[in-house]
C-alpha cells in the first residue's frame, strides 16, 4: 500500500487517477471511438456533478456544516431552468443561435441566481441556528430536503417534465468517425470554467486566502480579526448557486427530469465528496471525474453493475485512503 | 492603577458543564512582559481564551484601554489591537509563509520597516517566504506564529506557552526576540518553563484552581523559592 | 481539575414534580396504548385498524431500535431501513421458494438478521471512528445501494413489484383456532378466532419482547457507557471505554432488532417489495417518529409512531377538507394538497427540532435526549 502511494506521489498524487482508468477501460472496451463518446460522456457528466458537489464540500470545509439539504438546490436548479427553457421556446428553437443561447443562459442564470437566493434564506433560518450540533443539523437540513421536495412536488406536480435544449445545441460534431453530442461538449466546459473561476479566487485573491485559511483554523482566522459568519454566508451562497446551475445544466442533459432527481443526485453528491475528501475543490473535481468516467464506462461494459458501481469506487476509496483522496486538512 | 491597558475584573467562565475561571481578576499595565503562571489546569488558557472572546465570560467584566470587550466578538476585539498567539500556534498549514503572514495584516499589504524587523528577529522566515507552513521545524511554526502577531503594530499580545516542546537553544534565541519585540508593545505571557518567564517578565499573575492566587513583581516571586514551590509546586520549581 | 463542579446539580423541587407528572403522563399514555393495542382485535375489528394495530407493533420495534443509536449513542444512520429490509427480503425469498413453513422463516429470516449483522459489523468498524457526518453519509450510500439491488436483482426480489408468499397454515385467516361445537371458527366478541387473529398476537408479542429487550438493554451498563459516549467522547475515551468497539456493538445490536422487525413486517403483510420494507420514505418515517417522540427515551417511540400513524391517516382527511375551502385561492389548494401531508410533517419537524429537541417524550419527562 505504502509502494503504491509513493509511487503515486511520484507521478502527480491522486490526479491521474481518471487517465489510468480513461486507459483500463480502453484495453477493456477495445473500440477507441466507442471509448472516445464515453469518455466525453463521463466528463461532461462529471463537470455537472462537480457544480453540484463544490459547494458542498467547501461549507463543509469552512464550517463544519454538511447540509443534507443541499441537493434540493440541484433540483430546484433543473425545474426552474427547464420552466425558464419552456417559456422561451420560440427563441430556444429558432435558428438564431444567438437567440438559442440567450435563451440557454437565461435559464441557467434563473436557476442560479434562485440558488444564491435560497441559500441565504437557507443559511439564516435552516443552519445558522444550529452550528456546532451536528446531530440537529442533520436532522434539520433532511427536515428541510423533506420540505423542499414536496414544494416542488406542490409547484410542478408529480409527472416528468420535459426539457427543451437550445437548437445550436442539439446534435453532435463528428471528429472523424466519432460523434460527440454538442451539448456534452459545452456542459464540459462550462464546469471546467467554473472550475477555474473557483481556483483563481481561492488562489489569488485575499477572500480565497481568508477561505483557505477558514477550512484549516477557523477560530484562528476570527482572532486574526476577519468575521468568519460573514465568509460563510458568501460561500454558502456560492455553493447553493453553484449546485442550481449544475441542476440546470443536468435538466438539459437529462431531457426529462422528475422530482427524484434531488434524491438521486444527493447520493451522487455526497459519493463524490467522499471520494474527492471534504473541503477540497480539488478534490470535488477529482471526484466528480471518477464519477462521471466509472459510471459510463461500467454502464456500457457490465449494464448491471452500473447503478452500483459508483458505491464501488466509494468503498475501494475508502479502504485505500479512509479520508477521500485530496482532503482540505489531512487527518 | 490607572496605567493598566488589560483589565479583568471579577471574571467567571464556564466550559460546557465545567466552572473554570471563578472570579479571576488582575491588571496588566502598559509596557513589557506581564507573565501568567499556574499549575497545569489552572485556568491560565481560559484565561486568554475569554480575554480573546473565544469563550464568553459568564461574569465579570474585561477592558481593554478602557473599552469593555466583554461582549465584543472576537474579530471586532482583534481588530482594537489584540494579537494571540495560542498553544497550538494556530498556523495555517496549506498556507506558505508569506499567505500565513498576509492574513495577519489588516489590509493585506506589507510595512516593509516592519517586515525587514520580523526577518531580522526570525531570519527563517525570509528563508522560507514561500514555501507551506507545515514543512517548517516546530521551532519554526512558532516563530511564524510569533511573526505574524508582530507583522502590524499591536497594542498586547496574548501568546501561550512558545516554549513548549522547543530545544534549550531556540528558547534562549526566544528570550531576545521577545525582549526586543516587548520594546513597543505589551506581552501577556503565559508560561510554564520559569527559567524563560523569570527572564522576561516585569509583572506576573499567578493563577491556581481559577483564582488568582499572587499577583506582584517577578523579581519578587523569582527571589523567593518558598513561595514559588507552595504557589506553582515541583513542575515549575524544578525548570528554574 | 478538582474544583471542576457541575453547575445545577440540584434541579429546583418545581421542576421535579413536573418532570414526575410528565412522567406519569407519558408512561399512562404509553400503557394506553399498550392496551389498545393488546385488545386492538377485538376493538376494533376492521381490517384497516388491524393493519394499522399490526404497524404500528412493527414500527414502534423499528423506531425504538433507531432510538438506541439516534438518541443513546448519538450515532446518525440512514441505514436503518436497509437492515429492516434484509429481514424482511430474507423472510419472504424463503417462503416463496421453500413454501410456507416455519423452516422457511427460520432460516429465511435468520439469513436476513446474518447479513445485517455482517454488514453492520463491516460498516461500523470501517467508518464508526470517523465524524457522525461522515457516518450519516456512508450509511445514505450504503443504503442506496441496497435499494439499487433489490430493483435489479429481480429474479430474486421481484424487483419494483415485490413478491407475494404464503405463511404457515397456522397464520392463514382459513386457520380455525378454535371452533365451536358446528367445528365451525369459534368467535370471540362477535370477531372469529382465526390465524389472522394468532398472526396479529404473534406480531405484537415478539414486538413486546423485542421492546422488553431494548428496554434492559438501555438500562443495562452497556447503555450507561453509550450515554457517557455520547455525552463527551474523549472523556469516555478516557476513562479507558473503546468508543468504536461500543458504538460497533450498538450499531450491530440496533440493526439485528431491525432485521427481525422486518421478518414480522414481512409475515403480517405476505407482501415484500422496496415501497414496504427498503424505501427511503420509511428511513424518513422513522427518523421523524424518532425525532417527534422525542430522542433517548425509548417510550418516545411509542408516541412517536402512534402519533405518526395517526397523523398519516386523519391529517389528509383534514388536508382534504382544507384544501376544498380554499379552492378558490392561488397554489395554497397545493399545498394543502391531502397528497403533500409530508410537507406539514416536515415544516413541524424541524419546528420541533428547534424548539423540542427532546420531542414529546423526552420534553413532557424533562429529559433531553439530545442537546
Amino acid at each position: 500500500m505504502n509502494a503504491l502511494s509513493d509511487g503515486l506521489s511520484r507521478f502527480g498524487g491522486v490526479y491521474p487517477l481518471p487517465v489510468i482508468i480513461g486507459v483500463v477501460a480502453l484495453a477493456l472496451i477495445g473500440n477507441p471511438s466507442t471509448w472516445v463518446t464515453l469518455t466525453v460522456a463521463g466528463l461532461a457528466m462529471g463537470m455537472m456533478i462537480f457544480l453540484m458537489a463544490s459547494g458542498l464540500s467547501l461549507v463543509f470545509g469552512l464550517m463544519d456544516v454538511l447540509n443534507f439539504g443541499h441537493s434540493a438546490f440541484v433540483s430546484f436548479g433543473a425545474f426552474i431552468a427547464a420552466s425558464v427553457l419552456a417559456a422561451m421556446g420560440s427563441w430556444l428553437t429558432g435558428s438564431s443561435p444567438a437567440l438559442n443561447m440567450i435563451a440557454l443562459l437565461a435559464a441557467i442564470s434563473a436557476a442560479t441566481a434562485f440558488g444564491a437566493a435560497s441559500g441565504w434564506f437557507f443559511e439564516r433560518v435552516i443552519v445558522r441556528p444550529v452550528y456546532k450540533d451536528h446531530l440537529r443539523q442533520i436532522l434539520i437540513t433532511m427536515g428541510a430536503l423533506i420540505v423542499a421536495e414536496q414544494l416542488l412536488l406542490a409547484i410542478w406536480g408529480g409527472a416528468p417534465v420535459p426539457v427543451a435544449r437550445p437548437a445550436v445545441l442539439e446534435g453532435s460534431v463528428l471528429f472523424g468517425n466519432v460523434a460527440i453530442e454538442t451539448y456534452r461538449i459545452f456542459a464540459f466546459f462550462l464546469g471546467l470554467a467554473v472550475y477555474v473561476c473557483l481556483y483563481l479566487v481561492l488562489n489569488r485573491t485575499r477572500i480565497g486566502l481568508l477561505i483557505r485559511a477558514g477550512v484549516e483554523n477557523r477560530e484562528m482566522v476570527e482572532a486574526l480579526g476577519f468575521r468568519i459568519d460573514r465568509l460563510f454566508i458568501g460561500v454558502f451562497m456560492a455553493g447553493s448557486a453553484l449546485a442550481a446551475m449544475g441542476g440546470g445544466m443536468w435538466a438539459g442533459y437529462q431531457g426529462l427530469i422528475t422530482p427524484a432527481l434531488g434524491a438521486e443526485m444527493l447520493i451522487i453528491v455526497f459519493i463524490v465528496v467522499i471520494i474527492g475528501g471534504l473541503g477540497s475543490i480539488e478534490g470535488s473535481l477529482l471526484g466528480a471525474i471518477l464519477v462521471g468516467l466509472v459510471a459510463n464506462y461500467v454502464a456500457f461494459l457490465m449494464p448491471k453493475l452500473a447503478l452500483a458501481s459508483n458505491m464501488i469506487l466509494m468503498m475501494a476509496v475508502l479502504l485505500w485512503r479512509p479520508y477521500g483522496l485530496k482532503p482540505a486538512v489531512m487527518g | 492603577m490607572s496605567d493598566a491597558i488589560l483589565r479583568l475584573d471579577d471574571v467567571h467562565t464556564d466550559i460546557a458543564q465545567y466552572r473554570i475561571l471563578h472570579g479571576v481578576s488582575f491588571d496588566v499595565p502598559a509596557g513589557g512582559v506581564h507573565v501568567l503562571l499556574g499549575r497545569n489546569g489552572a485556568g491560565k488558557t481560559t484565561t486568554l481564551r475569554t480575554i480573546m472572546g473565544l469563550w464568553r465570560a459568564r461574569k465579570g467584566a474585561i477592558s481593554f484601554c478602557h473599552n469593555d470587550i466583554t461582549a465584543l466578538r472576537t474579530p471586532d476585539i482583534a481588530r482594537l489591537g489584540i494579537a494571540y498567539v495560542p498553544e497550538n500556534m494556530g498556523i495555517f498549514g496549506g498556507l506558505t509563509v508569506e499567505e500565513n503572514m498576509r492574513l495577519a495584516s489588516t489590509t493585506g499589504a506589507f510595512d516593509d520597516e516592519r517586515l525587514a524587523r520580523v526577518f531580522a528577529l526570525f531570519p527563517a522566515m525570509e528563508t522560507f517566504w514561500d514555501k507551506q507552513a507545515y514543512a517548517l521545524s516546530g521551532g519554526q511554526k512558532q516563530m511564524l506564529a510569533i511573526s505574524r502577531a508582530i507583522i502590524e503594530r499591536r497594542e498586547l499580545i496574548l501568546i501561550d506557552e512558545p516554549t513548549k516542546g522547543l530545544a534549550p537553544s531556540i528558547i534562549n534565541a526566544m528570550i531576545d526576540a521577545f525582549r526586543e519585540i516587548a520594546r513597543d508593545t505589551t506581552i501577556l505571557l503565559v508560561e510554564q518553563n520559569f527559567h524563560f518567564a523569570r527572564s522576561l517578565g516585569r509583572g506576573a499573575t499567578v493563577i491556581d484552581d481559577g483564582h488568582v492566587a499572587w499577583h506582584g513583581e517577578m523579581s519578587e516571586l523569582a527571589a523567593d523559592e518558598a513561595l514559588q514551590t507552595r504557589l506553582l509546586s515541583l513542575s515549575m520549581a524544578e525548570a528554574s | 481539575m478538582t474544583s471542576q463542579t457541575r453547575p445545577n446539580d440540584t434541579v429546583s423541587a418545581p421542576a421535579m414534580s413536573r418532570a414526575r407528572v410528565g412522567r406519569m403522563i407519558v408512561y399512562g399514555a404509553v400503557g394506553l396504548v399498550g392496551l389498545a393495542l393488546l385488545f386492538a382485535p377485538f376493538l376494533f375489528p376492521d381490517v384497516r385498524s388491524q393493519e394499522v394495530a399490526a404497524r404500528i407493533c412493527v414500527f414502534v420495534v423499528l423506531v425504538a431500535s433507531y432510538d438506541l443509536l439516534l438518541g443513546y449513542t448519538g450515532i446518525v444512520s440512514f441505514a436503518h431501513t436497509m437492515f429492516f429490509g434484509l429481514g424482511a427480503y430474507g423472510t419472504a425469498i424463503a417462503l416463496k421458494n421453500m413454501g410456507p413453513g416455519a423452516d422457511a422463516i427460520l432460516l429465511g429470516g435468520g439469513a436476513g438478521v446474518l447479513a445485517a449483522l455482517v454488514l453492520a459489523l463491516l460498516i461500523g468498524m470501517l467508518s464508526l471512528r470517523v465524524k457522525a457526518i461522515f457516518f450519516a453519509m456512508v450509511t445514505l450510500a450504503a443504503a442506496s445501494v441496497m435499494m439499487v439491488l433489490a430493483s435489479q436483482l429481480s429474479q430474486f426480489t421481484g424487483g419494483e413489484d415485490g413478491m407475494t408468499y404464503q405463511v404457515p397454515r397456522i397464520f392463514s385467516p382459513a386457520y380455525k383456532l378454535l371452533t365451536d361445537a358446528d367445528g365451525k371458527t369459534l368467535r370471540l366478541f362477535d370477531v372469529a378466532l382465526n390465524g389472522k387473529i394468532a398472526l396479529y398476537y404473534f406480531v405484537f408479542l415478539s414486538s413486546l419482547i423485542l421492546f422488553l429487550v431494548m428496554a434492559r438493554i438501555v438500562a443495562s451498563p452497556l447503555g450507561t457507557v453509550l450515554e457517557a459516549i455520547r455525552e463527551n467522547e474523549l472523556r469516555a475515551e478516557a476513562i479507558g471505554y473503546k468508543v468504536v468497539v461500543y458504538r460497533t456493538a450498538i450499531f450491530c445490536i440496533a440493526a439485528v432488532i431491525a432485521a427481525l422487525a422486518g421478518i414480522l413486517r414481512a409475515m403480517w403483510l405476505k407482501y415484500t417489495g422496496p415501497e414496504v420494507a427498503l424505501s427511503f420514505a420509511i428511513m424518513i418515517d422513522i427518523l421523524l417518529m424518532v425525532v417527534i417522540g422525542g430522542m433517548g427515551t425509548l417510550v418516545g417511540a411509542v408516541i412517536g409512531v402512534v402519533i405518526m400513524s395517526l397523523a398519516q391517516f386523519y391529517l389528509r382527511d383534514l388536508m382534504e377538507i382544507a384544501a376544498e375551502a380554499t379552492s378558490a385561492i392561488p397554489l395554497l389548494p397545493d399545498l394543502l394538497n391531502p397528497e403533500r401531508w409530508l410537507l406539514w410533517l416536515g415544516v413541524l419537524f424541524i419546528l420541533l427540532v428547534y424548539f423540542f429537541p427532546a420531542g414529546i417524550a423526552g420534553t413532557l419527562m424533562g429529559k433531553g435526549g439530545a442537546k
